[in-house]
């Protein structure tokens, strides 16, 4: 278990394999990156940066990582979101959900970027080649995508 | 975040003094990322807050002019605009999220 926000890139092989360290009851591992697109609609965009209010940001990435651990039995998770500014490319957050069987971890794994992408006190604003930036507004789909796990 | 006791009200302080946080674009339109402010005791609800904070300037009308898209957080948790404000330290002022 554990939520980390920082600015330095992460390692998906070495954070499974601190995972899965020393352990035989884990039957499935799922892991989720998300990444930068270079585009923003059909505009080109250089560099995306991301703020966040330190504090709040990791308290809400634990709650919703207690929460998912209250949900389905998993043997661990772990949510690492970065900050800063990223180029084109770069990963931007990886959540891992390990169980003893898959199912509990897939639902785990999307239940915890829904709920981040929603909670978690991060904005992203993004940069064209010309200098000019905007901040990213809110999708309507990713609130939607909330309400399947309503209790 | 609806229900702080009756007890925490003040009652004889005229004014409180909070931090004040903004984030994102509300940070940029109010012209700086925090600030500590003294409010007087009619200020009950965060919406009250941000009618108070409308009146202090254009930066502030700037930024708040969107009321229903801004989101608040009590103490580093998220709040509604009926949310009453007595007994916090740090109030924060941001868009919805776009992380992940």
């Amino acid at each position: 278990m554990g939520v980390r926000v920082q600015a330095e890139d992460f390692d998906i092989s070495a954070e499974m394999a601190a995972i899965t360290a020393g352990r035989t009851d884990i039957g499935a591992i799922v892991t989720f990156t998300g990444t930068v697109r270079g585009t923003a609609g059909d505009e080109a965009i250089s560099t995306m940066t991301l703020e966040h209010y330190p504090g709040m940001t990791e308290a809400e990435l634990a709650r919703v990582e207690a929460e998912a651990a209250e949900r389905w039995p998993l043997s661990a998770s772990l949510i690492i979101h970065r900050i800063g500014e990223l180029k084109p490319g770069a990963n931007i957050v990886l959540v891992i959900t390990a169980s003893a069987h898959r199912h509990a971890a897939f639902e785990a794994a999307e239940f915890l970027m829904d709920y981040l992408k929603s909670q978690a006190p991060f904005w992203k604003k993004e940069a064209r080649p010309d200098g000019t930036a905007d901040w990213v507004d809110a999708r309507e789909t990713d609130t939607a995508a909330l309400k399947r796990w309503a209790k | 975040m609806t229900t702080l006791s009756q007890a925490s009200k003040p009652t004889d302080a005229d004014e409180r003094t909070v931090t004040l946080r903004y984030f994102a674009w509300v940070r940029e339109k109010v012209g700086t990322a925090d600030e500590v402010a003294s409010l007087p005791a009619k200020i009950e609800t965060v919406a009250d807050l941000i009618d108070w904070l409308k009146a202090r300037g254009e930066n502030y009308e700037a930024a708040f002019a969107r009321a229903d898209v801004i989101r608040v957080a009590i103490d580093q948790t998220h709040a509604r605009s009926d949310a009453k404000i007595a007994g916090a330290a740090e109030i924060a002022f941001f868009p919805p999220v776009t992380g992940g």
